[in-house]
Formats: C-alpha cells, sequence, structure tokens
C-alpha cells in the first residue's frame, strides 16, 4: 500500500512539474524549436546528404532558390539547404560536448575547491578568476591557432574556457552544504572525502548544475559559430559558423545573395534563442524564489 | 573492564583572539556496558570531550595532550585511515539536531545501509536487510527505509537516526544532546529506546546533555563539567543526594524538584567564564557562593571519596552545613 502511495505521490509531482512548464510561454516556445532543431538535424542528413568536397557545376554557382535547390547554391555550387542540414548538427554536437566539458570541469572544480578549503581553494580560484577575467576572444583565438582546428579541439576549447562561471556557482553552493550538520555526522560515519563529495554533496548541488548547463550550451553553441566565422573551424566539416565564414568571404553580403548567409544566421539565433528560453524557464520552475504561484 | 579511558584529555582551539582552553585536564573511565551522563553549561566542553574521543575535531581544534584508550588501542596514536575504521564500527554517535543530521537527497535506508558497507564487507541487498531489522529495533515501520528524511518527523528521524548509529554493533555511543528540540514525550520515549537498547546489547553509551534530570533516569554514572574541567564525577546516587561540589548542587537546585516542597528554583549568579582566560584558581569561584581566597590562588585537586566519586573543591559540601 506504501508504495502505491508513494508512486502516486511521484506521479503527482511530476505532472505537477509538466503542467508548470506547459504553462511556461517562454518554456514552450524553446522547446518546441529545440525540439524541431534537433530531429531535422538528426534526420535531415541522412535523406538529403552533404559533402563538402563536392562542389555543383562552374555555371551553378550562388543561383538564388529554385525548385532544384530550395535555397539556392552558393559559390562553389553546393547545395545551400544540404548544407545547412549537415552544418546543424556540427553545431549542436560542438554545443553539447562543449557543454560536457565544461559542467565536468565547473562542478569538480567548485567542489573540490569548496570542500577541502584551504591552500587548495585559493590555488583553484585564482585559476577560476583567470578565466573569468582574461578577456575569451583573445584566449580562445590562441588556443585554437596553438591546438589546431579540428572539429575535437573546438570543443576542447570551448569547453575549457567556459567552466569558470559554473565553477564559482558550484563552488559557494558547496560552501553552504558542507557546514550542514548531516556532512558531519557522515565523517563520523567514517566516509572519506571522496564519498562525500561524490555521494552527498554532488547531489545536493546537482540542480544548480543542471539549470547552469542548458544556458551554457547556447553560449557554447554561439562560441563555436564565432570561432568559425573567424576561420579558425573545421575546414573538412561544415558548421553554420563555416557557412558564415565561407558566405562572408564569397562577398555573399555584397552581391546580395542573402539566402547563402540568411539561413545560417537565423538557424544560431533561433537555437541559441531556443536554449536560453528554455534555460530560463527551467530555472523558474525548479528556483523556488522565482517560481510563480 | 574497561571500555574507554580517557586520560588528562586537553582540547584547545587556536582562534584569531587566542587560545580557547574547552576541553582542560578531564579523566574518566567508562565500563563496558556502562552509560555515563556528561552535563554542563553551554560551552563547556561536552560536545568537544566528545568530538575528541572520535578525533572529529574542527580544524581549529587539537588534542594538545592527554591520552584516549578505547579498550586497549590508543586512540590519539591511530592514524587517518586507522581511525576511519574505529568511527562507527565501534564509536558511533547520535547528533545534536537529528533533523540535519540526515542527507535530504537522499533515502533514510539508503544513508544507513552506507554506513554498513563502509565497514562490514556486505553486499547493497544484505546492508538493507539489516537496515529493515534496525527499523524494527527501533520502533519504525521497516518499509519506511525507502523514505526520505522530509516525510519523517522529528521524533521519527531521532529514532532513524538510532537505528543508524546501531548499525555496525558498536561497543559505545555518544549521544550529544539527543532529545534536544524534541517535544517531552518523544523525549522520554527516546531515552527509554536509548536506555532498553543500551542494555541488551551490552554496549557503552556516553549521553550528553544539560539537563541533569533526564541523566538521572537514564545513566549509571554521571560526570559534572564546567569550564573545560569535570568538578565532579560519581554515580547517580552520588550526584542527586551526595554531592560534594557547589557546581553540582547549583545544578541540581536550578530546576524544580515535584517532591519537594514548591519554591522558585534558584539560578546561578553570573555568566560562564572566558575559556581564552579562565578565572586562576578554582574556574567557579567568581561565581561561586562560598568562595574564599584560597579558590582564587590554588586549582583545587580531584579528592577521592570513594571508587567512584570525586569531585575538586576546597570546602566540598560546604553546602551542607
Amino acid at each position: 500500500m506504501m508504495s502505491s502511495i508513494r508512486k502516486e505521490m511521484r506521479k503527482k509531482k511530476i505532472n505537477t512539474f509538466i503542467k508548470s512548464y506547459k504553462s511556461n510561454r517562454m518554456g514552450m516556445i524553446g522547446g518546441t524549436i529545440l525540439i524541431i532543431f534537433i530531429m531535422v538535424s538528426l534526420i535531415g542528413p541522412i535523406i538529403l546528404p552533404f559533402n563538402t568536397m563536392k562542389f555543383g557545376e562552374a555555371d551553378n554557382v550562388l543561383k538564388p532558390p529554385s525548385k532544384e535547390h530550395i535555397l539556392g547554391t552558393d559559390d562553389l555550387g553546393r547545395d545551400v539547404f544540404r548544407n545547412l542540414l549537415a552544418g546543424g548538427r556540427i553545431s549542436l554536437m560542438v554545443g553539447i560536448f562543449a557543454t560536457i566539458i565544461s559542467m565536468f570541469l565547473g562542478t569538480a572544480v567548485g567542489i573540490i575547491s569548496g570542500y577541502i578549503g584551504n591552500k587548495t581553494d585559493i590555488v583553484l580560484m585564482r585559476i577560476t578568476d583567470f578565466f573569468l577575467v582574461i578577456p575569451w576572444l583573445p584566449l580562445v583565438l590562441v588556443l585554437a591557432a596553438i591546438l589546431g582546428t579540428s572539429i575535437w579541439n573546438i570543443i576542447l576549447v570551448i569547453g575549457l574556457t567556459s567552466w569558470a562561471g559554473t565553477a564559482r556557482v558550484v563552488r559557494s553552493q558547496t560552501l553552504s552544504v558542507k557546514e550542514r550538520p548531516f556532512i558531519e555526522r557522515i565523517r563520523a560515519i567514517g566516509a572519506d572525502d571522496k564519498t562525500i563529495m561524490m555521494r552527498h554533496i554532488l547531489p545536493n548541488v546537482f540542480p544548480l548544475v543542471f539549470a547552469n548547463t542548458i544556458l551554457v550550451t547556447a553560449v557554447a553553441i554561439l562560441s563555436e559559430t564565432t570561432l568559425s566565422f573567424l576561420g579558425l573551424g573545421d575546414v573538412t566539416r561544415s558548421s553554420w559558423g563555416m557557412m558564415l565564414h565561407y558566405a562572408f568571404q564569397s562577398g555573399a553580403a555584397s552581391t546580395g545573395a542573402y539566402w547563402y548567409f540568411l539561413p545560417p544566421g537565423i538557424c544560431v539565433v533561433l537555437v541559441v534563442l531556443a536554449f536560453t528560453f528554455l534555460g530560463y524557464s527551467f530555472d523558474e520552475i525548479l528556483n523556488p524564489k522565482l517560481r510563480r504561484r | 573492564m574497561a571500555l574507554l579511558r580517557v586520560n588528562n584529555l586537553k582540547t584547545y582551539f587556536q582562534i584569531s583572539a587566542g587560545i580557547v582552553k574547552a576541553v582542560d585536564d578531564v579523566s574518566f573511565v567508562l565500563n563496558k556496558g556502562e552509560s555515563m551522563g556528561l552535563v554542563g553549561e553551554s560551552g563547556c566542553g561536552k560536545t568537544t570531550t566528545a568530538l575528541s574521543i572520535n578525533k572529529l575535531l574542527p580544524q581549529e581544534g587539537k588534542i594538545v595532550s592527554g591520552e584516549i584508550f578505547l579498550e586497549e588501542k590508543n586512540i590519539l596514536k591511530l592514524n587517518d585511515s586507522e581511525i576511519k575504521k574505529i568511527r562507527w564500527n565501534d564509536i558511533s554517535m547520535i547528533f545534536q539536531g537529528a533533523m540535519n543530521a540526515l542527507n535530504p537527497v537522499m533515502k533514510i535506508g539508503d544513508q544507513i545501509a552506507e554506513a554498513i558497507i563502509l565497514h562490514k564487507k556486505v553486499s547493497y541487498k544484505e546492508a538493507i536487510e539489516k537496515s529493515e531489522e534496525l527499523f524494527k529495533l527501533v520502533e519504525l515501520e521497516p518499509k519506511r527505509i525507502s523514505n526520505y528524511p522530509h516525510e519523517f518527523s522529528g521524533g521519527m528521524k531521532q529514532r532513524a537516526m538510532i537505528a543508524m548509529a546501531l548499525a555496525c554493533d558498536p561497543k559505545l555511543i555518544i549521544a550529544d544532546e539527543p532529545t534536544t528540540a524534541l517535544d517531552v514525550m518523544v523525549q522520554a520515549q527516546i531515552l527509554n529506546l536509548l536506555d532498553k537498547l543500551r542494555k541488551e546489547v551490552n554496549m557503552g553509551l556516553i549521553l550528553i546533555s544539560h539537563n541533569l534530570s533526564i541523566l538521572g533516569e537514564t545513566c549509571d554514572k554521571i560526570a559534572v563539567m564546567y569550564a573545560g574541567k569535570i568538578v565532579e564525577l560519581g554515580n547517580v546516587e552520588d550526584i542527586y543526594n551526595n554531592n560534594m561540589h557547589p557546581y553540582t548542587n547549583k545544578l541540581l537546585s536550578s530546576f524544580p524538584n515535584i517532591h519537594k516542597e514548591k519554591k522558585i528554583p534558584e539560578p546561578i549568579d553570573g555568566i560562564p567564564p572566558d575559556l581564552i582566560n579562565p578565572p586562576s584558581g578554582c574556574r567557579f569561584h567568581p561565581r561561586c557562593l562560598y568562595a574564599e581566597n584560597i579558590c582564587k590562588e590554588k586549582e583545587p585537586e580531584m579528592i577521592k571519596i570513594n571508587e567512584n566519586h570525586n569531585y575538586s573543591c576546597h570546602f566540598g559540601g560546604i553546602f551542607n552545613e
């Protein structure tokens, strides 16, 4: 009987979450846009494959939208729509993987720094400060130039430069959690620091990490676009940033080839907006201070 | 046979204002299956004594000198990993305020199982089964091990904490104000339960409280602490009926006795002393009604009345005259 009541209660909790999410217009818009983009970039390239190295006919260059090419062709005669689909895949992938690295680093540094304290805290926080205050773009440019421009290096670079904010937030929450009496009890049980950090502090700071993750993803996608646009992207793979880069290089804007630079630009804006909307709506639902009654 | 021997324990805290002598020369012996009450006002070193036994002091705290023997092992000579094995396996604790001593995002059963798995070579399933048994022992519904702490009432949480303290069959339980923030009825239940369980499994119990009347019911002997020192130590009867130290006497008369004549309980004048600069001589002398010059100058020695009853006062029992 007990368990059925518990199941009922859990169901109710999930239902309230879904209900308050549904009534949050921002979240619904963000979620819908994201689902569409994820579905399209997963399935799209399978139906309409795109090969970066396969150029079109010489007389088929920078042609406006037509029946054959819904979004026209680029300066090398490739189909822009197919390029867009393939590019979405890369942009989303970079965003998600970079976020994973960033979250992992930020959470680890935050918890270790907050829990161990003393000199460890000082050293780790100074490193964090370094990443917080140093101008982001020059740092990323230098790192990307040193590491070389493969897609995994881009992910690494973005991940390595975007964790500092998370680390700060997680550290402050850890400082508060570790002073709670149950941590003293766990020490009295004979648990070591690793167990305390992994099993007891991490679950207590997780909601914060979760809310941060979505917002960092938006930033990561934007970063990838910036890097690629500046010519530090992976040449062998097409992302939205790379499309913008080539469009700019080929003078698409000045020759009026709007179909070349508008679609990737709009896509980036929409996806970043969708992630931001979703992040804010989750914050509103999960953070009791912002929750609407 | 002695289960725990504490000899001349000194625990000091190094803070920016100076050195706080929180526990200064404390000695006592606890035999197997015996329960001892540790009583005194706030900040007199009760909890610090308890934490020293477990070596769980905060960073600022240091055990300056003394010896703590658990059976034959000198706890103060053990290294970090050895002390971790002793914690909970031999010495477990029940903390002040059970409400906050449980991790809010973990099922209670898992938290008890965690303690068992840390010390015994058992599988998760066996640990959960053991937790269920423990829940029965503390008179809680075994099914509720899969609840989260917020689904328990205060008394239930304290029972769960007792179950956790019993998880590894420890030789000694230190209960640090186990009934704070509970109402009187639940307090009585919890104390009776603790007493019953202790007798069943024959383990030692150190019960810390500032309420002498609670200790009288559950303990075999009582140590009265004042300003980091034990001022009187004796069997419950000795402390209640034959007390020799003015502080013990004052402490006893500071709450109403329903068997004696009706009168307003007398307070103890003054405030607890500053432990950075404790008073010279007998530390109680600024607040003592019977203090003479010698009390300011000379620290009284422990005077032995019989095997179990000690006190430290120049004018022991003067208030009886």
